[in-house]
């Protein structure tokens, strides 16, 4: 480029120069869980296909599925359903035309974090008991 | 301009043309989903890790078939147009074309493969 001269302009904050604050991150985890949803869709799906395919395949898509890695990315994909959800529907009530203003969306992204967080754990609980 | 509605004056903006479509079609799956992914989470996940005879008998039934069924068919829409956003966001050329149509394919592959399933689950 024929600008030279790159010092003493002044440059647009970038990410590590922004202190964390709550709309970036309730965005960002957004985007991540919307789209890290896939893996627990596809192994949902997997274990679906498994047991149409007969018990003894089921056997071992089940195994897989109940084993800790297995249960924890199930575990994630269900916090990962749950933050998604809930930032979905805060979409939906700014796409209507509230909620617009800083203070009320760092309340609702507050009530995304610790509500998908909440909400995993009494799911998690709930099925643990039967 | 009173005689136009929000929408047809969101129509035909930005750079493709096309987002309002898009947004809105989002937004339809979204609503959707926050009726079905409660109903999937009640009817639908206990089941998963029991034994097959049980998953057999569970999928046997009209409502938890349907339930899965109409998750599986809505979400991976949804996930197909929300995915195309974000690969159009971080990639361009070839690599851009190439993901997105990589990612329909898998949406729509998964789709099928699990309405396949539960077909064969529930008759």
């Amino acid at each position: 480029m024929a600008d030279v001269n790159r010092g003493n302009r002044p440059l647009s904050p970038h990410l590590q120069i922004y202190r964390l604050q709550i709309p970036m991150i309730s965005s960002i985890l957004a985007r991540i869980t919307g789209n890290a949803l896939l893996v627990g869709a596809l192994v949902f799906i997997w274990w679906l296909f498994a047991a149409a395919a007969g018990p003894e395949y089921y056997a071992f898509a089940n195994g897989l599925v109940t084993s800790w890695l297995g249960l924890l990315v199930l575990a994630g994909s269900l916090w990962a359903l749950y933050f998604h959800g809930l930032a979905g529907i805060r979409h939906l009530i700014w796409d209507s035309g509230h909620g617009l203003d800083l203070a009320t969306s760092e309340r609702m992204g507050w009530v995304v974090i610790l509500g998908s967080v909440a909400a995993t754990l009494v799911t998690l609980v709930a099925l643990a008991a039967g | 301009m009173s005689y136009l509605t929000d929408r047809k004056r969101a129509e035909g903006r930005g750079a493709a043309r096309s987002g309002t479509g898009h947004h809105v079609a989002m937004m339809i799956s979204a609503v959707a989903l926050a009726v079905l992914i409660p109903l999937f989470v009640i009817s639908v996940v206990p089941v998963i890790g029991a034994p097959h005879a049980q998953v057999v008998a569970h999928f046997g039934r009209p409502f938890p078939a349907l339930v899965a069924a109409l998750t599986i068919v809505v979400a991976m829409h949804h996930f197909r147009g929300g995915v195309q956003v974000m690969i159009e966001d971080y990639w361009q050329g070839m690599t851009r074309k190439l993901a997105v149509v990589a990612m329909i394919l898998v949406s729509y592959g998964a789709a099928a493969v699990g309405l396949f399933a539960i077909a064969r689950l529930a008759l």
